[in-house]
């Protein structure tokens, strides 16, 4: 009895040991740079130490500035990415699907793919000002070339065999779309979704640092003014979880969606 | 002169090969079958032609891939097309099946007992969707013919004939290269075809699940009672399970035999070697 339970114990700490060993690294380097933010290592102006970060986190928190910033940005990152997304999925499709439309349009998003969306933002700002169109202009451009790109490479890989099976077994243009050529092109497609995912954040960060009056980036740069570290350092690792959790979403629902492709298979 | 002797031989060798067969059918058929057995095809005297081909050429460019062929298939025959690698067997079954049309002549395709035109093809691949699991794979066959319910339980009594009822749930990807074929095969066979055209349907697969899927095809032949084409490459395949055999050379039909032997055949009996030989001799010259 006494035994087994020891044993049992003994099992259950090796396996947090094993799942947590990931955890060890990180934990350590938190810890050096709290020793090292202590002694005066490293500078309070240059880099605020953890529990300075956690103080302000808690501080934002309470005054409700915080969730009103990520709230702000989150709407704003969404909704640029569903603008984006969207426009980019129907190119995708309908280049992927017709040859017409693909000779009209693809040459021209070609070329305006090569121009990085970032370099635009001095003219999105004499166009937009720093109001919410110029943050969603630039996310929905940049989200828009990665689904594109990748919805197209989807739908233009699906196995022609399997079209033409799908055609001898006599199935209409729809049925034909939703049963073969969108589920084969749905694995490239999710690679444009993560992929978007991260540009999404990436021009967020770069818009609101730029130009803003409100949401996480406007956040940094008011306390990059008042030389308030923690808050710049606190607002750079919520991006980071933010752009985490997006990922995240993104895998579970590829796992859900991808159950079939080997990749996914656990058993 | 052969050819004409094996006809006459052929039509002597027919109703035994019925009776055999009804026997066996009584013998050995789950009752779960019987809603399935179509009587149309077989136990006729007269014969309705399932398909024919009237002076039909495909070009390719100036390329004539098929040069004025005439072929009539009786309904419920087990026809074997053999040819050398580009002769124009796949041209043919696509131009049988739709997928492609002749460059001139006419083809007549019989509709099958339920007036609709029920031709299926099984390919040299599976091709089935990774992403449908097996059942659902099946269910494909029965596009535009049942749905729901009533598709989802004709998929689960033709994966129970071809011995995969328990793997309905599973995806493709995790079935080996023999089940997938024999998923393929249930899909083709689930809407009751009138006629199977089948592109070497065993040619990626090891000797021993070739012999067995060889045998799993006959049965259900035998059963179902459609018109099959098979397409190998395979002598010993084709007299091992067809009625009649022909061989494609430069377009044109070149040897048109039947096979009048009984079944079950045996493997690398003396007959079944000798109508081999003769198939040889007609695509490599008997003087090589
Ligand atoms: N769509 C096409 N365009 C041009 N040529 C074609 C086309 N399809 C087939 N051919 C040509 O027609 C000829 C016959 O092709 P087919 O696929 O029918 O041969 P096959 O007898 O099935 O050969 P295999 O035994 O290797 O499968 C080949 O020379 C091929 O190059
Ligand atoms: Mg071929």
């Amino acid at each position: 009895m006494m035994k087994s339970t020891g044993q049992s114990l003994l099992h259950s700490g090796a396996a947090i040991l094993r799942n947590g060993t990931g955890w060890l690294l990180p934990a350590l380097i938190v810890l050096a740079w709290e020793i090292a933010a202590r002694t005066g290592l490293i500078s309070p102006n240059v880099m605020a130490a953890p529990s300075a970060v956690a103080e302000a986190f808690w501080r934002l928190l309470l005054s409700g500035e915080l969730v009103r910033n990520i709230g702000v940005s989150t709407a704003r990152a969404l909704s640029g990415f569903v603008i984006g997304g969207s426009i980019g999925l129907v190119f995708g499709l309908a280049n992927g699907l017709s040859g017409l439309s693909r000779n009209l349009t693809d040459t021209t998003l070609q070329m305006v793919r090569n121009i990085p969306h970032l370099a635009l933002i001095p003219l999105v700002i004499l166009w937009f000002g720093i109001d919410e169109e110029a943050k969603l202009f630039l996310v929905a451009l940049g989200v828009f070339f990665p689904i594109y790109v990748n919805t197209l490479l989807g739908i233009q890989s699906v196995d022609p065999q399997l079209v033409e099976m799908g055609r001898v077994y006599g199935m209409s243009r729809a049925t034909l779309f939703f049963r073969v050529i969108l589920p084969g092109a749905l694995p490239a497609i999710f690679v444009g979704l993560r992929y978007a995912l991260g540009i999404m954040w990436l021009t967020l960060i770069v818009a609101e640092t730029i130009a803003a009056s409100s949401g996480l980036g406007y956040m940094a740069m008011q306390a990059r003014e008042f030389l308030l570290i923690d808050v710049v350092v606190l607002s750079i690792l919520i991006y980071a979880l933010l752009g985490k959790l997006a990922d995240s979403f993104a895998r579970l629902l590829e796992r859900l969606t991808l159950q079939w492709h080997p990749a996914f298979q656990t058993a | 002169m052969s050819v004409i002797a094996l006809d006459q031989k052929a039509k002597d060798a027919r109703p035994a090969r019925e009776t055999a067969e009804a026997r066996a059918l009584r013998e050995t058929t789950p009752t779960h079958w019987f809603p399935y057995a179509a009587p149309h095809a077989r136990g006729r005297d007269v014969r309705e032609n399932a398909f024919s081909f009237r002076g039909i050429s495909r070009k390719f460019g100036d390329k004539t891939v098929l040069d004025n062929i005439d072929l009539d298939v009786p309904a419920g025959q087990f026809i074997a097309v053999i040819g050398k690698s580009g002769c124009g067997k796949s041209t043919l079954l696509r131009l049988l099946t739709g997928l492609d049309r002749p460059t001139s002549g006419t083809l007549t395709v019989n509709k099958g007992a339920e007036g609709q035109n029920r031709t299926r093809i099984m390919f040299q691949e599976p091709r089935l969707l990774p992403w449908a699991r097996i059942a659902k794979n099946v269910e494909v066959g029965l596009t535009g013919i049942a749905k729901g319910p009533q598709a989802h339980e004709q998929s689960l009594a033709i994966l129970r004939e071809v011995g995969l009822a328990d793997r309905a749930k599973e995806w493709p990807s995790v079935l080996s290269g023999g089940q997938r074929q024999r998923v393929a095969l249930a899909r083709a066979l689930v809407a009751h075809p009138y006629i199977l055209a089948l592109d070497e349907p065993l040619g990626a697969l090891d000797a021993l699940t070739r012999i067995e899927m060889q045998q799993l095809l006959e049965r259900i032949w035998l059963q179902q009672a459609f018109t099959a084409v098979l397409v190998t490459h395979d002598v010993s395949e084709a007299v091992a399970l067809a009625d009649r055999v022909i061989v494609i050379d430069h377009g044109r039909i070149a040897l048109d035999i039947d096979i009048p032997l009984e079944r079950p055949r045996r493997h690398g009996s003396p007959e079944l070697a000798r109508l081999e030989g003769q198939i040889l001799d007609t695509l490599f010259g008997s003087a090589a």
